[in-house]
């Protein structure tokens, strides 16, 4: 029987392999993603098959409830709430991870300095990767402030959480002593509140991909407690690519990892760059009208602020009407806009805007002066001209969309505050920008009428 | 000691694959990308089912139906949230 299930589980392993590679490409991915759940189905039940695995009915009552719970979850969320909820599925499975390493270590059967050390990296990932994830989650949800939470010593602290985590760790490993993993386990919790706690919410894409890649490593550690091949494998290739998918995250922001984690990034009293001179221009609506009823291109680039408001039904829609006359429609989005990973990629999926009309960062650029109005819809930093032109800038030399270079801009803009990252944006100051104040989706639709009336 | 050579040599392995298999990927894909892998994270209902189905009692036992819930969740929710977000779009592919 252990043979069957080692073969198995080298089945599921194949397909979550298969599953990775596919979901990369537009083609694929859907059937990669399937793959991957067939893998993973695989895999539950050879477990089962196991002679020590007896109590089948508390199984299932656990694979029960939580398929409702998951499902229904799953299912009920709206697009603009994905962010929160896969960072909560993601702090879940990091939960898990912990409860698996604590359950063998109540099991008490370890007895190798090995099985031990798992233990401790499974509670410590694991709890990190929980706690890290609530914290995100009620970051972007809106339950608590995004800005970058600071506090005295913030630095001095973590460094005595993290020293007492080893010093518990070699006191568990040597002696086996339950109260320092306890300790372990309370501080793994501590630190991962504490660790995203000073992260801003235009930092999440990184982070959350950074969760990510943390709870696959959990479970690969879990797979180390209970010597399982598919957890090791499938576990660490969640982590490794995890890892990947962060780096991009951090080049796109022209930052290090370590900046990001540590930077406070956004908080009162950072650099501020040079002032900006000139003013913010205002425009209406039916003015904006008139320059864009004569527009040939329009580029429309999305940011938070669109999910915020709502707005890519309305955006669609204009973008529809525009393109009926007689412009040449696209959306350019930035790797970084919004709070995940191809956040706005998903919002305009959902209002069905057509795959082609998608366009990346640098093709865009190459072709930004040509284009007759560019829409700015609440994205802030990505767009700020200071990353290119001001070296005092704490954003210079991230790599932006130009849509300074464009002929006309619209800045659509709930107020005249800053982003999150607490600069001025040099965009709004210059020559060929024109704000449009108020919520973005009323705007939006205000210009619908417009070219309706 | 054998066995840990041979999972380590695993793990090994696995990491390079994990580093090799995605490499360039369209940035419209990272949010499935991310969900995708995030419900095959969920594997750790391996050691859960392993730990809430063992013959014995206490708060060990307890602790594994706890992560049998949770890890299903994070299994079900991320397959069920990335076919959702993939299915829209595939729509324009028409």
């Amino acid at each position: 029987m252990e043979k069957l299930i080692d073969l198995a589980y080298i089945l599921s392993s194949i397909l979550f392999i298969f599953g990775i590679k596919m979901l990369g490409k537009a083609e694929s991915a859907r059937r990669g993603n399937l793959l991957s759940a067939v893998g993973m189905l695989i895999a539950m039940v050879a477990t089962l098959l196991y002679k020590e695995v007896v109590d089948l009915k508390l199984i299932g009552i656990g694979l029960v409830v939580g398929t409702v719970i998951g499902g229904v979850w799953a299912q009920k969320v709206q697009m603009t709430g994905m962010p929160e909820l896969v960072a909560l599925f993601n702090g879940f499975g990091g939960l898990a991870s912990v409860f698996v390493g604590w359950a063998e270590f109540e099991f008490g059967k370890q007895t190798d300095v090995v099985t031990e050390v798992a233990i401790y990296s499974a509670i410590l990932i694991g709890g990190v990767t929980f706690t890290g994830s609530l914290i995100a989650y009620l970051k972007l949800a809106g339950k608590m402030s995004g800005r970058p939470t600071l506090f005295p010593a913030q630095k001095a602290i973590n460094a005595v959480i993290f020293t007492a985590l080893i010093v518990l760790g070699v006191i568990y490993v040597v002696q086996g002593a339950s109260w320092a993993l306890y300790g372990i386990i309370g501080l793994s919790l501590l630190l991962g509140v504490l660790g995203v706690l000073p992260i801003g919410g235009g930092d999440m894409p990184v982070i959350i991909a950074f969760l990510n890649s943390f709870s696959g490593l959990a479970g690969a550690a879990a797979g180390f407690v209970i010597l399982n091949k598919v957890l090791i494998v499938a576990g660490c290739l969640v982590g490794t690519s995890g890892i990947i998918l962060t780096i991009i995250m951090c080049k796109a922001m022209n930052r290090t990892f370590g900046n990001v984690l540590f930077g406070g990034f956004g908080a009162a009293g950072g650099p501020a760059g040079k002032a900006v001179e000139g003013e913010m221009k205002a425009v209406s609506v039916e003015d904006a009208y008139f320059v864009l009823e004569a527009a040939q291109s329009v580029v429309f680039v999305p940011g938070y602020g669109m999910a915020v408001a709502q707005a890519q039904h309305a955006v669609k829609e204009l973008g529809s009407i525009l393109e009926k006359n007689g412009a040449d429609v696209r959306y350019a989005i930035h790797p970084v806009a919004g709070r995940m990973p191809g956040h706005m990629n998903v919002l305009l999926a959902e209002a069905d805007v057509p795959y082609e009309q998608l366009c990346e960062m640098e093709p865009i650029n190459a072709s930004i002066s040509q284009v007759d109005v560019v829409i700015v819809i609440g994205a802030n930093d990505v767009v700020n001209p200071a990353a290119v032109d001001d070296p005092e800038s704490p954003i210079y030399g991230m790599p932006i969309i130009n849509v300074h270079e464009a002929r006309t801009v619209f800045a659509l803009k709930r107020g005249k505050g800053s982003g999150f990252s607490g600069l001025e944006n040099a965009l709004f100051f210059r020559e060929n920008c024109r704000m449009i104040y108020g919520d973005a989706k009323e705007t939006i639709v205000g210009l619908v009428a417009q070219f309706k009336g | 000691m054998e066995t840990l050579i041979l999972l380590l040599f695993v793990f090994v392995l696995a990491a390079f694959l994990g580093f090799e298999l995605i490499q360039k990927i369209p940035s419209q894909l990272h949010t499935p990308l991310m969900s995708g892998s995030n419900a095959i994270s969920g594997i750790t209902i391996v050691g859960a089912i392993i730990a809430c189905g063992v013959d014995a009692h206490g708060i060990g036992k307890w602790l594994g139906f706890g992560a049998v819930v949770l890890a299903m969740i994070n299994v079900v929710g991320g397959y069920v949230v990335t076919d959702r977000m993939l299915g829209m779009f595939k729509k324009k592919n028409k």
